[in-house]
């Protein structure tokens, strides 16, 4: 694995077995995906803040709705927000924190000198290719892409009484490609981090982001295979005629049962949001840490209380599904188990200040945008309380409170987290610095905008608007506050454009930014101990580890205030 | 804090290979968990659910069962060959084990072909079994036929990858000749094919016989 060789440019770059290399993919793969489905969310935005008016230039209009003179129709915008969902949770949050970090990170910082497996990586990363062509594949078919809602419950997304077209079809067989490939990576990375851990590196002195990573792992080993069930008999449904999931008037045999699928889906879909959020609390613990200048505050608590969320995310599927006429007993278990997550999940967000506390605290940009996690996270956990708990949920089902709601614990958490981790190691990917004004200045002008678009989401679902509607305006309840959708539009468009940015920086600090030291954060994971450009193989020597992932400001280290995990402190 | 902690692996001496295989076997019975318990929903829910056998042909599948456990016992036997060094057993043994495999699947195909080509005998006993006027047993003949079509194929596809994975491994086996140093490959082989043979006993239970 860690011999050096001369390789061809098709090694090195396209079919590579080097797990950073196959991150950099997994980046660019998730940030196409960003940008593209955000862009859909601003299409969104703009048909419910101006219904029915033509999308202006600026936002395509005239190119992508030419036949409808710019006017985006029920049909497109059922296709808008279900490929938004999709992408970016599938194809975007997934390959940016799991696909590239956990790739780029785990190695790194636990010492090893590559994946345990990197033929089956560098498939994963073609697996998610191909699921990428399959998707973007459907928005070229007659009628179009699928529109039955991220979700796609049945009946929308069967092959009778649904949606028009075999957008669905694609949608199904892209999904259950995208999670073979989350499955070859969880394999990857769970047999990694057991097997291959540096001599020293115990379980209790990897990085948070590491145990992050592994618990995200553990639950997509877990769930993605149950989905992927659900998938194949949902596209049994659109291809060979079973009627798993159609019922009723639909239906010409009896037994189908609709409900089957949202179990089965959300039996995945609930453990799948920690799956996308554990990453961004372990990299937000470490970097809180390091840019504190301090050990992170009850380490071994916070890693138990991931553990624990993590457990407890299995069992709480059932509160997706309070308003299906489900038993009022099962409905209050689900609801104990759920309310019982915010108990693991404050103890770790109290580490969190703890952390902060008395720390000389440094504001460059990961750091901001670790602590802005801290309070988009905080309000995403507690207006989920109001979703957990049934007599609340009953009311805010399936309104803009919902959206509002996991957007701030899926979109903004998530997203804020890859940021602060593409801000951090960044100097490690690409060898040079970004520009730390306009991360900044990035930092600035997405945080405003962001909490001003989905904090008055929740107030608009607060106020009865419905998540899937496509057009406010005919509501006379909902006229009132057509100002409000009209705000949140133009919040959304700047924190879109703020976007640029980022973009701008990015490349630009890629091509030609400052040559990056060794260790630019003066952080003690393993990662920083090696110069650039590290060499196919990672680790010189295998490294000891003689101290925690934490060690700053120790007293013993004299000259400096931090102090890598595989240099001995000597008393 | 400076000491060094060696890492007490808690995993033994398996290889990083086999503890992968492990891991796959879990999340592929977590695959078949959710067909068969999604296929046990659905029943639950009907009120006329057909006799065992009244449909589908317990004898021959019992004989397909037979037929599969005895795939494992040699399975067993290649690894022990390859243990010992014997590299002609193992080949006889692995050629053995995929053959059992592929006559699996060939008494699979026969089954299948029979319910959708359809014949008098048929049609009668799917109209004793509830599924009056049909003439064959498709996917879309009902719920039952589903679930059936269902968790089969998806074993079906099991054994189909399973045979394909034995011909790797025997024309491994032949052009770098193994010795007992690669046991472990045939080892991690003989955990996905008993795996194969263990969910199929499940779905042979749940499926024809309950």
């Amino acid at each position: 694995m860690s011999e050096h060789h001369e390789q061809s440019f098709w090694s090195k770059y396209i079919f590579s077995l080097d797990h950073k290399v196959i991150g950099k993919q997994f980046l660019w793969l998730g940030l196409f995906f960003v940008l593209f489905g955000g862009f859909q969310a601003l299409l969104i935005r703009w048909q419910l803040a101006y219904p029915e008016q033509p999308v202006p230039w600026w936002l395509l209009g005239d190119i992508l709705f030419s036949d409808t003179g710019g006017i985006i129709d029920p049909d497109k915008y059922n296709a808008l927000f279900t490929m938004h969902g999709t992408i970016m949770i599938f194809w975007a949050i997934t390959p940016l924190l799991i696909g590239a970090f956990g790739n780029f990170v785990i190695p790194l910082q636990i010492g090893a000198p590559d994946m345990a497996f990197p033929k089956l990586n560098m498939i994963s990363f073609w697996t998610m290719v191909l699921a990428s062509i399959v998707l973007l594949g459907s928005y070229f078919l007659p009628e179009g892409t699928a529109a039955g809602g991220w979700t796609s419950y049945p009946p929308l997304s069967s092959p009778v009484g649904g949606i028009a077209g075999e957008g669905q079809t694609l949608w199904t067989l892209a999904l259950t490609l995208a999670g073979t490939s989350s499955m070859m990576g969880a394999i990857n990375y769970i047999i990694t981090v057991v097997r291959l851990r540096a001599p020293g590196m115990t379980y209790f002195k990897m990085p948070l982001t590491v145990w992050g990573l592994w618990l995200t792992s553990i639950l997509n080993a877990i769930f993605v295979p149950v989905i992927a069930a659900g998938l194949i008999l949902l596209l049994m449904d659109r291809t060979i005629g079973t009627q798993f999931f159609i019922s009723g008037g639909l239906a010409t045999v009896d037994g189908g049962d609709p409900l089957l699928y949202q179990h089965v889906f959300w039996i995945f879909g609930h453990p799948e949001v920690y799956i996308l959020i554990l990453p961004a609390w372990g990299i937000v613990s470490d970097l809180l840490s390091v840019f504190s200048r301090k050990p992170a505050f009850g380490y071994k608590v916070t890693a138990i209380a991931m553990t624990t969320v993590a457990s407890l995310s299995m069992l709480v599927w059932g509160h997706h599904m309070y308003t299906t006429g489900m038993s009022p007993l099962l409905g209050k278990s689900f609801m104990f188990l759920t309310l019982l997550i915010s108990i693991p999940s404050a103890m770790f967000f109290f580490n969190w200040l703890g952390t902060l506390w008395k720390g000389s605290i440094k504001f460059d940009p990961p750091m901001l945008f670790a602590m802005s996690v801290m309070w988009v996270f905080g309000i995403g956990g507690l207006t989920g309380l109001y979703n957990a708990t049934i007599t609340a949920d009953i009311y805010l089902h399936d309104t803009m409170f919902v959206v509002g709601h996991f957007h701030y614990t899926m979109a903004a958490s998530v997203l804020f987290g890859s940021f602060a981790a593409i801000y951090f190691w960044f100097p490690k990917m690409f060898d040079r610095k970004m520009n730390p004004f306009l991360g900044k200045l990035h930092f600035w002008v997405s945080f405003i905008p962001l909490n001003y678009v989905f904090f008055n989401m929740m107030v608009l679902g607060y106020g009865g608007h419905h998540r899937r509607i496509y057009d406010p305006s005919n509501y006379d309840f909902l006229k009132p506050m057509m100002w409000l959708n009209e705000y949140i539009t133009w919040f959304a468009i700047a924190l879109g454009l703020a976007q640029l940015i980022f973009v701008y920086n990015f490349i630009h600090s890629m091509l030609k930014g400052e040559k990056a030291e060794a260790n630019p954060w003066g952080a003690a994971t393993l990662e920083w101990t090696l110069e650039a450009p590290i060499p196919h193989g990672n680790f010189e020597t295998v490294p000891t580890i003689y101290n925690g992932p934490h060690e700053y400001s120790n007293p013993k280290v004299k000259d400096r205030d931090w102090i890598s995990q595989s240099e001995p402190i000597s008393s | 804090m400076s000491e060094v902690i060696a890492i007490r692996d808690p995993w033994g001496k398996a290889t990083t290979g086999k503890l992968a295989m492990w891991l796959f076997i879990i999340m592929d019975g977590l695959s078949f968990g959710g067909l068969l318990i999604g296929g046990a929903a659905l029943r639950l829910s009907m009120s006329n659910w057909p006799e065992p056998g009244l449909v589908l042909n317990i004898p021959l599948t019992a004989f397909n069962t037979f037929l599969l456990i005895c795939t494992s016992f040699t399975m067993v036997m290649a690894l022990n060959a390859i243990q010992k060094g014997d590299q002609k057993g193992l080949k006889n043994y692995l050629a053995f084990t995929m053959a059992g495999g592929i006559a699996f699947l060939g008494i699979q195909v026969y089954e299948y072909s029979h319910f959708f080509l359809g014949n008098e005998t048929l049609t009668q006993h799917l109209a004793e079994a509830g599924f009056v006027g049909a003439s064959n047993f498709v996917p879309s003949t009902g719920t039952y036929a589903a679930v059936f079509y269902a968790t089969t194929a998806f074993h079906g596809l099991h054994v189909l990858s399973g045979v394909i994975y034995i011909a790797c491994i025997l024309y491994a086996a032949n052009k770098w000749n193994y010795t007992s140093a690669q046991s472990d490959k045939v080892e991690i082989l003989g955990l996905f094919w008993h795996f194969i043979d263990l969910i199929w006993i499940f779905v042979f239970t749940v499926i024809y016989l309950i």
